[in-house]
């Protein structure tokens, strides 16, 4: 084989990743189809924990905006900023082959700033979805053998407004383990554009390791791709 | 460093058109499955549908910008097989929730 050691070590290590992730989105499907799905009108819906929520009417909100409906607006914003960070990363890799300094350094700031710009967009959406709606959803609970109702605002791991707690259970791990992948990244990143600004690359006379961390950063966008289409589209 | 840059000034820029065509593709998908998912009805058509476009996806992605295209077969095979295991554990986890839908 052709590719470098670090490179095949990487790519090792991104089939394994690939495996976890895989594990966290087949069981979402899992517990989604253990549950029944919405069955009336789209514009009818309403939350309830008896049936697995909508996307876009869970996620339909926008900083700075509050109460327009906005449905998968702010998630295609986050898709396209990762996508865009993707696109300066392989520059930067396109630039490292050409030993241009200068360039790979413009290219990783911009995939820096892009990464740093979609944590800042899911810790606003975590918060958004954490404190839920002005209105809330009522529900039913059995406390001390007596079913009470209750008004509950936003999720946690036990209680969700949008639907069964088991949707906001996925939620939070699988978009948190995605978030913990891509603050990874970032700083990985910093480590590339601080190395190569101080010029180390040049006097290693090979800019590979940009390639190995250019690898990692398309692949939590590749993950993305996926996370997005399931957990968002479908 | 500044001979470098200027001895191939031109050098990659064949590669350079390829990742602007990579992306506007990968934003083309995303904007058709927007539309896709505000104007289909939510089904097996629809899901398949989306499926399928992060297939393509996926495909751009892992071809052209983690370079896999370009790589030895045998790397390709070596990351492609084991993808088969996703694939069974897709396949028994759904059919296993569709069975316990039915036992609740």
């Amino acid at each position: 084989m052709k590719a470098s050691y670090g490179k095949l070590m990487m790519w090792f290590f991104l089939i394994s990743d690939t495996f976890t992730f895989s594990a966290l989105l087949v069981s979402y499907g899992l517990v989604r189809y253990s549950y029944p799905a919405y069955a009336g009108k789209v514009v009818d819906f309403v939350s309830s924990p008896a049936y697995w929520p909508i996307p876009e009417k869970v996620f339909d909100a926008l900083p700075f905006l509050h109460g327009l409906h906005a449905p998968l607006i702010f998630v295609g914003i986050m898709t396209f900023i990762l996508i865009f960070s993707s696109v300066t990363m392989v520059l930067a890799v396109e630039a490292g082959h050409r030993m241009d300094r200068l360039a790979v350094e413009k290219y990783m700031l911009w995939t820096l700033l892009g990464g740093a710009t979609f944590l800042g967009c899911q810790a606003w959406e975590w918060t958004h979805f954490i404190h839920g709606t002005d209105e809330g959803t009522v529900i039913k609970e059995l406390i001390d053998g007596s079913w009470v109702s209750n008004t509950i605002f936003g999720a946690n791991l036990t209680q969700n407004q949008y639907g069964p707690p088991a949707f906001a259970d996925f939620f939070f791990f699988i978009t948190g383990f995605h978030g913990t992948h891509v603050f990874s990244g970032v700083i990985l990143n910093y480590m590339i554009f601080y190395r190569t600004s101080t010029g180390f690359y040049d006097r290693r006379g090979s800019y590979e390791m940009v390639e190995k961390v250019g690898l990692y950063w398309h692949f939590v966008d590749l993950v993305w791709v996926f996370v997005f289409t399931f957990f968002y589209l479908v | 460093m500044a001979h470098v840059h200027e001895q191939d000034a031109n050098a990659g820029a064949e590669q350079r058109k390829v990742i602007w065509r990579t992306f506007w593709i990968l934003l083309g998908i995303t904007a058709l499955e927007f539309a896709i998912a505000f104007t289909l009805n939510a089904g097996l058509l629809k899901t398949s549908i989306f499926v399928g476009m992060t297939i393509i996806k996926a495909f751009y992605i892992v071809g052209e910008f983690m370079h896999l295209k370009h790589e030895v077969k045998s790397l390709i095979w070596v990351l492609l097989i084991p993808c088969i295991f996703v694939v069974w554990l897709l396949i028994a986890l759904i059919s296993e929730g569709g069975s316990i839908f039915d036992l609740r």
